[in-house]
């Protein structure tokens, strides 16, 4: 798509709603759109200009402006650059009409920005809070909110070393953890408002009938949050008519850790480590997306042999991240650990491989802004060399051939689990499981970043919907991203690694800046707002593992209870990153 | 491994060596202890994918008798907390440690179970499950290595080495008390300090109502 038709479409945007303006703020881009207009603005999007794809949905607290800004980014599933567009309401008591009802996908995250801004969307269907819990006291990412542990706004803290003495800030603290009350709270009149909410929403116990000829009762079964299939601390409430699904509800937040509040008292070079632990398994996709969010601000561009070596070690992860997929897959399927002993064997590898470069097995913090941290050691080049030119490949073909024509794993994943095109680009479904639903959308191809335009790979797809064929995609992307290294390795060239002087201390420019990477578990997103100063004003992540989730219901309806954690297992979610 | 067991001093005659040994009750009581701990099947967060990867060829922690992981609290004997412990997550966490049976231990794995991690200063993170159940032997890193796991699980067989029947909690006259079961209020509550709770909350209150009439004189 070349500029000339992108301003002309942009044009014609603005004479068919003659009340949106142009986000005129330096360094900021897009529309803004008055909040009645919103529910049209949005329908008209998708319906008349394609951007059927809605990726991102979060708000930012400007609390010197008094206002609150909730900020939509839109894409095109044939690819081609997005549009942002902002909805600007006051601070206090913020009121935006819903996506909910045009966008399915915005559900979960309309539910996040209640919880953790305090945005209430009109006509949300379930507005409640989704990572923290009913009756948590205020809206943490609000910026006047906080925390037990409040030191200061910003990094570093000058509180740690007065007088060059430590100081631990559970000193401070009466209960000497971190804890925190209203005034006036008496615990003992406290009634929990806590799962009533969640168990409503599956039906109501006592008018469930069942409309089968049988006189049975339907059941409300809850799945962890410790249950050793739902990948770390998931939970999941199934109303259940015998052994089918008739409603299914996630649960989640058992692992929220602040990453965005953290992130926002954070300066920014402080923030990669603390991506990786966002989704555990591919720490180094991670850093990808926030360093390409932060040098769109700064500017920068690294160097050539950087760019190589980035793709290198996020197409490793992918392989990693595929393995590991296929291997937790099987272990749902009840094909308990040895596939996975397989997988680990080639991630092990890999991590050596990564250890070597970045001095940690999984946490790696290895990119950095213009660049990567360091060079590669010596002889290691060599070993990936080897691995993917010797080994790898056949390894994946073994998987292949054991697993692929297993009679059980074919009765068991071959049309359960479908989820038609339509309803994944509705829900906003990334990744793998879109693809495998029929939609030819890879981030790397659609909307390239870094180097990927250069590397001659193909964009899989398959078309069932269902968990086989994500099982399947896995398979062919794991040979795609083989694809990819034997060129990086082909054409990596010599140079420097890092543009211009490392800085302890970045410089970003104020403005906004969204980075999105095709993670392997799907797109990957990261919203950074600068105003000039060392930390991020806001900092949010567009997390794939959650916005997959928004479908889970979808997919799991009318299935069997034995499939809802193969169903979830092949939605390969990991639980750093839905709860952050 | 019956020299480990065996207690030296006692002359066992020539042919009945390798067949008898002569011992004390606790040696074979904490041997057979030791040697099959089955630690609980629960991952919280990146340092599971670890406790995996311990299991896992490379490092296979089955070499000590703790390969067989269980997903019920009932039948596992060591409760290894692999990750950040959420104040969403704890009440579940203090009631999976009430439902082991004795003998139980806890081993806190990396910086976010032993003191809150780099998660510490976040509002909904505890910071160390200490705070709540009693643990046994701590991990550093952050996720620790496979091999720090392994060390921390051999050091909790050490610690068992050194334990005495006549000692032991579980065989002493007066019942184990369950730790009470946190509760989610505006923020986590621990029962047993609801009056500590309510006495600042009071104070606060006094407070917030003390500084306006201060402004206003």
């Amino acid at each position: 798509m070349s500029e000339e038709v992108l301003v002309e479409e942009k044009t014609e945007l603005e004479e068919r709603f003659p009340e949106i303006i142009r986000d005129e703020r330096k360094g900021y881009e897009g529309y803004i759109v008055p909040a009645e207009k919103l529910v049209e603005f949005a329908s008209a999007l998708r319906d008349e200009f394609g951007y059927d794809f809605l990726s991102s949905v979060t708000g930012v607290d400007y609390m010197p402006e008094e206002s609150m800004e909730v900020v939509y980014h839109a894409y095109q599933t044939t690819g081609g650059p997005g549009l942002v567009y902002k909805v600007q309401v006051e601070r206090e008591d913020p009121v935006v009409p819903s996506l909910t009802p045009v966008f399915p996908g915005a559900g979960l995250q309309e539910r996040e920005a209640w919880d953790l801004l305090g945005i209430r969307f009109e006509g949300h269907p379930n507005l409640k809070r989704v990572l923290l819990w009913e009756g948590f006291d205020g809206h943490p990412l609000r910026k006047d909110w906080r925390e037990a542990f409040y030191e200061g706004d910003g990094k570093p803290f000058k509180s740690r070393w007065p007088g060059g003495q430590v100081r631990r800030v559970e000193e401070d603290n009466p209960f000497n953890k971190n804890v925190d009350y209203p005034e006036g709270f008496d615990p003992e009149n406290w009634i929990p408002e806590g799962e009533t909410a969640v168990y409503e929403r599956v039906g109501r116990l006592d008018h469930a009938v069942s409309e089968t000829a049988l006189s049975t009762d339907q059941l409300v079964v809850n799945l962890g949050p410790q249950h050793p299939s739902t990948h770390g601390v998931f939970r999941m409430v199934v109303r259940l008519d015998g052994e089918k699904i008739v409603a299914l509800e996630p649960v989640m937040g058992y692992l929220h850790r602040n990453h965005e509040k953290i992130g926002e008292r954070n300066t920014f070079l402080m923030n990669i480590p603390f991506t990786d632990r966002l989704d555990y398994f591919n720490s180094m996709s991670n850093n990808f997306g926030y360093v390409l969010a932060v040098e769109k601000l700064m500017g920068v561009n690294p160097p050539e042999r950087a760019e190589y070596i980035r793709v290198m070690m996020a197409e490793l992860t992918r392989i990693v991240n595929h393995l590991a997929a296929i291997g937790f897959l099987l272990n749902d399927l009840g094909a308990f650990f040895t596939p996975l002993l397989y997988a680990f064997e080639e991630r092990e590898l890999i991590l050596d491989i990564f250890e070597a470069v970045s001095g940690s097995r999984m946490m790696c913090n290895y990119y950095r802004f213009g660049g990567v941290a360091r060079d590669l050691p010596a002889g290691v080049f060599e070993r990936v060399k080897s691995l993917v030119l010797d080994r790898l490949a056949g390894k994946i073909d073994d998987l292949d051939a054991f697993l692929t024509n297993n009679e059980i794993i074919r009765a068991r994943t071959i049309g359960i689990g479908v989820l038609t095109a339509e309803e994944a680009i509705a829900h906003s479904i990334v990744g793998p499981v879109l693809r495998a639903s029929g939609v030819p959308y890879d981030v790397r191809r659609a909307d390239p970043y870094g180097i990927y335009d250069r590397f001659d790979f193909d964009v899989a797809v398959r078309y069932h919907g269902d968990i086989y064929d994500r099982y399947l995609i896995r398979l062919d992307e794991l040979r795609q991203s083989l694809r990819i290294l034997e060129q990086v390795i082909r054409d990596i060239p010599e140079g420097p690694i890092q543009e211009g002087k490392p800085q302890y201390q970045a410089r970003v420019p104020a403005g906004e800046a969204y980075g999105r990477v095709e993670g392997p578990k799907g797109e990957l997103g990261f919203y950074v707002v600068s105003n000039g100063k060392p930390n991020p004003w806001r900092y949010h992540v567009r997390a794939p593992s959650f916005i997959n989730l928004t479908a889970l219901d979808v997919m799991c309806r009318n299935y069997k209870i034995a499939d809802v954690v193969t169903i979830l297992g092949s939605i390969d979610i990991v639980l750093g990153e839905t709860d952050r | 491994m019956t020299d480990d067991i065996n207690s030296p001093g006692y002359d066992i005659p020539p042919e009945l060596e390798g067949q008898v040994s002569i011992t004390t009750l606790d040696k074979v009581y904490n041997w057979s202890r030791r040697n099959s701990i089955w630690p609980m099947m629960f991952g919280l967060a990146c340092c599971g994918i670890e406790m995996i990867c311990a299991a896992t060829s490379r490092f296979d922690f089955s070499r000590f008798g703790m390969e067989v992981m269980r997903p019920s609290p009932r039948q596992s004997d060591l409760m290894i907390v692999s990750g950040t412990v959420t104040k969403k997550m704890l009440p579940q966490i203090v009631r999976l440690y009430n439902q082991m049976p004795e003998p139980k231990y806890v081993l806190a794995m990396g910086a976010c179970a032993s003191g809150g991690g780099p998660f510490k200063e976040g509002y909904s993170v505890v910071d160390g499950v200490d705070k709540f159940i009693p643990v046994d032997v701590y991990v550093t890193g952050c996720p620790p290595t496979p091999q720090a796991l392994l060390h921390g699980l051999i050091t909790l067989q050490k610690k068992i080495d050194k334990q005495s029947i006549k000692e032991v909690r579980w065989y002493s006259k007066e019942p184990i008390e369950p730790i009470p079961v946190p509760v989610l209020g505006p923020d986590l509550m621990d029962p047993r300090e609801f009056g500590l709770i309510k006495q600042y909350s009071t104070e606060k209150l006094v407070e917030e109502q003390e500084v306006p009439a201060a402004e206003e004189a």
